[in-house]
């Protein structure tokens, strides 16, 4: 039990080798690419060193449209599928009938292919030659404008965006919400009803700081969710996002990396660092928020 | 007396007055959810049995099918290679779980059950790894497998998702929990670390394994951006590639119903393990799930 | 199979840097084990018995000293080389095998020549399983058996290889109070039925008394003494194995010895020739009170309990440490609660005197 001291590293082995040649090789790489100016994929060359791939690509104007792309769409989708999220999972813990019914349905858009699905709402909203589309025709309906929600307007876009964006994360939250509300020990409701207390009372002040855990959990990964979106916006608009206007700016930098506008890894490498600063404060601003109103 | 209990009684009615609406409005709004998650369920249905003559009539979409056919099935099989993608995914994502599995399996053995020096010291350098996000690995992995002449290889596609720092926790945790002294009963009986994590850590950890592996094949049958990055020839294309593909050059001008169909077929084999395995797919999410 | 420690040592590096110091879990233990003898490791938790137990399986390895099995030096032997047999506290049964599976998990380690076939070892299995009354549930999972069924299981996978030593850690801890007594007889028969040598390990000194032929007391990794459990009893060799045995627990009380006189607070209670005048700690057994009005030991009655066949008696003394002094005497003596003194003279051989200061024993 104590000799072959060396066997476990022998378990840890294969494990070991795939990180370092796919986690921690290229994370010390994609730091060295982005200093590395003028870098030629060909060639594997480049002039020299400095912070040029970082003044290039926050002067490209794909680039700060991707970010405010991103910045947007962050901006709209984290509060409000948290706070439907929240809501549908209230709903969802105070019925009995129906509830696992309604649990499997919500849980659905989770297990399918999201570049599958973004081609339905495609159809739904695309305006074409033939027809309006359902949405549009709805619109007319009620007396609307038609509004071409692919090809169309950029606020048009965003916003089938961001509903399908909350349509693929509402059931990560909703699971999480309704099993965190359903682990509150019903001895507090118990309590706090025989003092009389309003049921809105009880959500504020029982339920919610309960599962304020597991709220700020969703709040948190829900940013750095957001902030990586990308194959969402491929299944509504296709992969030239660029043109669409509509990049976010993970597409940013896989275009910069591969198909016709690629090739350039350097460029791609100062763009996902530039990501990931701003994932991480975000995420620290979030952590010291929730540190502040987190009960436990 | 009695009009007391008259107006005991009214309250008592006007409480369930309340309760009833609040019930009522409770469901109408889970019912509001529930449609918009499937109604594109419906839809693409819907579509992928209306012939593309019917489809393309109908300025108006109807709610219902005419006259259905499966035509559109068909061409999404014979016009473009769908069948060829579908297999790609399945072998993709059958040989990635199982050498995730393994991998897996074999590091959490290693940090759950067996002592050696510095493993304190490497299972923090894991913990830290969790925090690198994909995105800035993904340009170097990129030029790593194609200077290595990967590209549009399963090689290529299935290497860099074979390891997975949080699994190894979360299987880790698990083994954790076996008791110490059953390792040593089975030591005392000269069974070996390798027998005895065969014959007794994998049988007793079944469900977590079962767990970590259907959120790897839900993860493989879904990924689109690696394997977008390493394959251009269609002949490696998985179905999140194919189903672009086949939106931007597949089946002449706009065959819409043909489309529905195709993303039904990719659509199918997931929902179907998901129904199969509810409980286990929804527990293993909530403890180890990410996306969202 | 005699079983013999020479000086086994065993020293744990701290983990705490913090604290610094190495934990000394066994420290220069040296017994022997005559062959066909059971014999209790008995201590308080922490006191380095398990430890010295997996020494001896040869789960862990002596930092020095040696083992012997018979002639045959097995310190460096791992443990399927050994032949032990070994029951855990918590039984450690593998709880997605059946009960037959648990048993022959041992045997399908077995390699080369000693490789047995399935009908074989489901014969041995069987044979283990009647040793111990369970065949009829060897088709069951181990969370579909009661406590003393697991038991009885493990028990039964640790002699299926037909082990020279067996050795049980804690194995009635996990047991109601009926279960562990009606278990340990099964133990004692089961031990004489194979004629195994057994060691096993136990803080429960009543258990350890009822069965053992003898016992090992042992206190952070010492021993301090080795004896037939009444021998131990009657003359342990310092306070801290006077108090270890028995229930109700030794009395404890400060003394001096004054010209051979024991003296307790202002009493003169025994005459301890050949004891020099010093301070020092005395300490009676709960029998070694007979009631007797002229007696020349005074408590304070507190209350009286009624066991049947004996009576408790409760008083307070204030030189007792602890507080409370228990005295068992027959149910016959009666025991005026009105008064509130109770006075007794002590039986000689249940007094014992220990040095103030290192506890060690005082014989007179």
């Amino acid at each position: 039990m104590e000799k072959n001291q060396y066997k476990g590293w022998l378990y840890l082995l294969p494990a070991a080798l795939f990180l370092a040649a796919f986690l921690v090789y290229p994370l010390v790489d994609v730091f060295v690419y982005s200093m590395e100016e003028g870098y030629n994929f060909a060639s594997q060359t480049s002039f020299g060193v400095g912070t040029y791939n970082f003044s290039y690509v926050l002067h490209d104007p794909y680039f700060l449209q991707a970010v405010k792309n991103t910045f947007t769409m962050v901006i709209i989708t984290v509060p409000l599928s948290t706070g439907i999220a929240l809501l549908i999972s209230v709903g969802l813990s105070s019925i009995t009938p129906l509830k696992k019914l309604f649990q499997t349905i919500y849980f659905l858009p989770y297990v399918t292919n999201t570049l599958a699905v973004g081609l339905v709402f495609m159809v739904l909203f695309k305006k074409t030659a033939y027809s309006d589309g359902l949405v549009n025709l709805l619109i007319n309906w009620f007396g609307g404008e038609s509004v071409d929600f692919i090809d169309g307007p950029h606020a048009a876009k965003m916003f089938v965006m961001c509903l399908y964006v909350i349509w693929v994360v509402m059931p990560f939250k909703i699971l999480l919400l309704t099993s965190a509300i359903a682990s509150v020990n019903p001895n507090y409701y118990n309590a706090a009803r025989v003092d009389g207390t309003s049921s809105f009372r009880i959500f504020y002040k029982i339920t919610l700081p309960m599962i304020s855990p597991t709220l700020f959990y969703l709040i948190i990964t829900g940013f750095i969710g957001a902030f990586k979106e990308y194959g969402n916006a491929v299944a509504l608009f296709g992969t030239d996002l660029n043109a669409a206007e509509m990049n976010t700016i993970v597409g940013y930098v896989y275009d910069m990396l591969y198909g016709d506008s690629g090739g350039y890894p350097s460029y791609a490498s100062a763009a996902a660092i530039i990501l990931f600063f701003i994932v991480l404060t975000i995420t620290y601003l979030n952590l010291t928020v929730s540190k502040k109103h987190t009960y436990y | 007396m009695v009009q007391s209990e008259n107006l005991e009684h009214q309250r008592t009615k006007k409480f369930r007055a309340a309760l009833m609406a609040k019930r009522g409005i409770t469901y109408a709004g889970l019912g509001v959810w529930a449609l918009m998650v499937l109604f594109p369920f419906y839809w693409m249905l819907l579509t992928s049995v209306k012939s593309y003559g019917e489809y393309n009539a109908e300025y108006v979409p109807k709610f219902y099918a005419g006259s259905p056919t499966l035509q559109n099935y068909l061409d999404a099989f014979n016009s473009v290679p769908l069948g060829r993608y579908l297999l790609n995914t399945l072998l993709f994502t059958v040989i990635t779980t199982a050498i995730m599995l393994a991998v897996v399996t074999l590091a959490a053995y290693g940090f759950a059950r067996l002592s050696f020096p510095g493993k304190d010291l490497v299972f923090t350098c894991f913990l830290a790894l969790m925090m690198i996000p994909n995105e800035l690995v993904v340009i170097t992995n990129f030029v790593t497998i194609t200077n290595f002449h990967l590209r549009n290889t399963y090689t290529g596609l299935i290497l860099p998702s074979v390891t997975s720092v949080f699994y190894i926790y979360l299987l880790k945790e698990n083994f954790a929990q076996v008791p110490d002294a059953l390792y040593y009963a089975a030591k005392v009986d000269g069974t070996s670390d390798l027998r005895y994590l065969w014959k007794v850590m994998i049988p007793i950890c079944r469900p977590t394994l079962i767990t970590v592996g259907i959120l790897k094949v839900i993860e493989c049958w879904n990924s689109y951006v690696w394997p977008r990055l390493i394959t251009d020839e269609e002949a490696y294309f998985l179905v999140s590639n194919g189903i672009q593909e086949i939106r931007e050059n597949g089946f002449g001008r706009e065959n819409v119903p043909a489309m529905m169909a195709a993303v039904v077929v990719i659509s199918v084999p997931l929902v179907v393990l998901f129904l199969i395995f509810r409980e286990k797919i929804m527990e293993g999410v909530s403890r180890g799930g990410t996306k969202g | 199979m005699k079983v013999q420690l020479e000086n086994l040592t065993k020293i744990f590096p701290n983990r705490n840097k913090k604290v610094g110091g190495d934990v000394i879990a066994v420290d220069h233990f040296s017994f022997e084990v005559p062959d066909g003898e059971l014999v209790g490791l008995l201590g308080p938790s922490g006191c380095g018995k398990s430890t010295a137990l997996f020494l001896i399986c040869g789960l862990q390895k002596p930092t020095e000293g040696k083992i012997f099995f018979g002639d045959l030096d097995v310190t460096k032997l791992p443990p399927e080389e050994r032949g032990v047999g070994v029951v855990f506290q918590n039984y450690a049964l593998y709880p997605h095998l059946s009960v037959l599976q648990n048993i022959t998990f041992p045997l399908e380690n077995l390699k080369g020549e000693e490789k047995l076939t399935k009908e074989q070892m489901k014969e041995k299995a069987y044979e283990a399983a009647k040793l111990v009354q369970i065949e009829e549930l060897m088709e069951r999972k181990p969370s579909e058996l009661s406590g003393g069924q697991q038991q009885r299981v493990a028990i039964a996978r640790a002699l299926v290889k037909r082990p020279k030593v067996l050795l049980l850690d804690e194995p009635l801890s996990n047991l109601d109070a009926r279960l562990r007594l009606q278990t340990r007889e099964e133990i004692r028969r089961i031990q004489q039925e194979t004629g195994i040598t057994t060691i096993f390990v136990t803080h429960d000194q009543e258990e350890a008394m009822s069965i053992t032929d003898r016992i090992v007391v042992m206190k952070n990794g010492r021993v301090h003494q080795i004896g037939k459990p009444q021998e131990v009893y009657d003359d342990p060799v310092d306070l801290f194995v006077a108090k270890f045995l028995g229930t109700p627990p030794i009395n404890v009380f400060d003394g001096r010895v004054q010209a051979g006189k024991l003296c307790i607070g202002g009493e003169e209670v025994l005459d301890v020739p050949g004891v020099s005048d010093q301070e020092l700690t005395v300490a009676i057994r709960p029998e070694g009170f007979l009631l007797d009005e002229k007696g020349s030991f005074s408590c304070q009655l507190s209350r009286v309990e009624v066991m049947g066949r004996d009576v408790s008696v409760i008083s307070t003394h204030e030189c007792c440490q602890g507080g409370t002094v228990r005295s068992i005497i027959q149910a016959e003596n009666k025991v005026d609660l009105a008064k509130k003194q109770v006075r007794f003279t002590l039986k000689k051989a249940k007094v014992l005197l220990f040095q103030k200061d290192t506890g060690e024993r005082i014989r007179f």
